[in-house]
């Protein structure tokens, strides 16, 4: 559905974000995308959902194709209407405006008024309380509810594959589980997700597939469940036994002749 | 007291017109950023059009032409010019409506040469006696054009798709975009707006009721005044705009009379530092608080 293939991304003339990064995505399925800050995880959804330019920032070389057609030269608008919809990092909901009226905003992107009506029923039911506080301004939300109106948002224009970027951050754990369930839930009504994130806990539960991006690079990719079994993963994301950052990383690249071998993971050599 | 009455209903009459232009500003500037330097040449552009073509026409229609080639100028201006240079910085596509606010206007004023044609009005020039006040018809229709258009224009920046992607543009350009709101559309048809606005305002500001004078560089520096009525509304405010217009409108008509009349241009910019300083970022202005 989705594929991006050896993707460098910078910003001005000099700054590169991304060396090479490779990824698809099937349909009806929810790809974890892993790293640390600064790996180029934002970067890559900002490409594809095609707001690099508002970041100044520029595709170099390789492409993104969806549904079998190029989107990275076209305007974000009209990757909205082809069916891919971001939710952005920190929320970024419309705070002076309602909670119904930033619904509203995002079924602008929808093709007719009927299936604007089918999708806020559908987001309704799925986030009942976005029902209850219609009115309400969305900037008095909380952080959990503004997230989750958010998601709604980007709901509004039933899109095929939904973008969410770090939907954790900053939650409480009780919320982040909250939130897991939910994207579960939109993937089982049809729609494919691309779920960035640094709490690797989280996303790899919610996953059916992963990648893992250093420095710009796709390092790892494979099945969920390999993933979580590989011992990187484990010692850089998954809390292992690792005492710090830096002692993880060095073991890491300690390791990093070993990861090829680990069962069912293909690294990718940029 | 039946000075002060028949005052206030100038300055509200004013003001309305003001309100109109003031209104203009505060579009673009939600939409884009950018502070519209050359809406005083908008204001030329639909005079001068309605001075050139009411002899074939009559008032209604010249009218009509005069409102709309503001419109489409102002689009022009921003599809032309300001779309192009995406990236640049707000305070530099400022600085180049500065610039073709020059051009725009040595031309018109180079057109008109000697001539100062007022657009003359299709009401009676006769005044209204109400009792003890003499009340001008070109100010009180100022007051009934200037309610209906800043009611439509609250309806539909409060109801409509486009006040809705208005509004979400103005508070945060990337979740618009990411929403799929063409912002190219959303800023177009925020200079056509404010360009219709500046043509309808200026069918009212040359004429002998409200400045005495007709066409000319005279009309620039009276639209002027809606700048310090946006600004002390609050440049991001549309609610500031009308309040800032009528302000403006009323400090004018007061302050020449009971100071001079030559003492009124500077007080409506003293009004404006007085709330600058009291509310920096005007009247019902949040951009800058909330920044901070």
């Amino acid at each position: 559905m989705l594929v991006v293939r050896n993707l460098r991304v910078r910003y001005g003339r000099s700054v590169a974000a991304l060396h090479g990064v490779d990824l698809q995505i099937a349909a009806d399925s929810v790809l974890a995308v892993l790293g640390s800050n600064g790996a180029g995880k934002s970067t890559l959804l900002r490409t594809i959902s095609g707001t690099l330019r508002l970041h100044r920032g520029s595709v170099v070389a390789g492409e993104v194709e969806f549904a079998g057609r190029r989107i990275d030269r076209l305007d974000p608008a009209e990757i909205v209407r082809l069916g891919v919809v971001g939710v952005p990092e920190g929320r970024q909901v419309f705070a002076r405006m309602s909670v119904e009226e930033n619904l509203r905003a995002g079924g602008i992107g929808a093709r007719t008024a009927q299936a604007r009506t089918l999708a806020r029923a559908r987001v309704h039911e799925l986030f009942p309380v976005l029902a209850e506080r219609a009115k309400q301004r969305a900037g008095l939300l909380s952080g959990g509810e503004q997230q989750m109106l958010a998601i709604g948002r980007a709901l509004m224009s039933a899109p095929k594959l939904l973008l969410l970027d770090e939907p954790s951050l900053g939650l409480a754990p009780k919320i982040v589980d909250r939130i897991g369930e939910i994207i579960r839930e939109i993937h089982a009504q049809g729609t494919a997700v691309v779920l960035v994130e640094q709490n690797a806990v989280m996303a790899l539960r919610v996953a059916d597939h992963a990648v893992v991006l250093e420095t710009g690079r796709t390092a790892l990719s494979g099945t969920a469940a390999d993933l979580s079994a590989s011992d990187d993963v484990q010692r850089l994301y998954l809390g292992g036994h690792a005492e710090s950052e830096a002692t993880a990383e060095a073991e890491a690249r300690g390791a990093a002749e070993q990861r090829a071998a680990v069962r069912g993971l293909s690294r990718w050599v940029a | 007291m039946e000075t002060f009455l028949q005052l206030v209903v100038n300055g509200v009459g004013k003001g309305a017109v003001f309100a109109l232009l003031a209104l203009g500003f505060v579009v673009i500037f939600k939409a884009t950023e950018v502070v519209n330097f050359a809406h005083g040449s908008l204001v030329l552009v639909g005079g001068y059009l309605v001075v050139v073509t009411r002899d074939s026409l009559g008032w209604v229609g010249a009218a009509v032409v005069g409102i709309v080639s503001a419109g489409l100028l102002a689009i022009l201006v921003e599809r032309l010019l300001l779309s192009r240079s995406k990236l640049a910085d707000a305070n530099s596509l400022a600085l180049l409506t500065i610039g073709l606010d020059v051009i725009i206007t040595e031309e018109i004023v180079r057109r008109l040469g000697v001539t100062v044609p007022f657009l003359g009005e299709a009401w009676d020039a006769q005044p209204i006696q109400v009792g003890g006040l003499t009340l001008f018809r070109t100010h009180l229709v100022a007051i009934g054009v200037g309610a209906v258009l800043v009611t439509a224009f609250f309806l539909a920046f409060r109801y409509s798709d486009w006040g809705v992607a208005m509004r979400a543009q103005a508070e945060n350009r990337e979740a618009a975009a990411l929403m799929g709101i063409r912002s190219s559309r959303v800023t177009a048809t925020a200079w056509l707006v404010a360009g219709l606005l500046a043509g309808v305002a200026v069918l009212f500001i040359a004429t002998q009721d409200f400045s005495g004078s007709g066409l000319s560089r005279g009309t620039h520096s009276i639209a002027l005044a809606a700048f310090p009525a946006a600004i002390l509304g609050g440049l991001d405010s549309t609610a500031g705009a009308v309040v800032g217009g009528l302000v403006v409108g009323l400090t004018e008509a007061l302050s020449a009379q009971y100071i001079s009349f030559d003492f009124s241009k500077s007080a409506v910019f003293l009004v404006m530092l007085v709330v600058l300083v009291a509310r920096p970022s005007g009247l019902f202005g949040t951009r800058e608080s909330t920044r901070v």
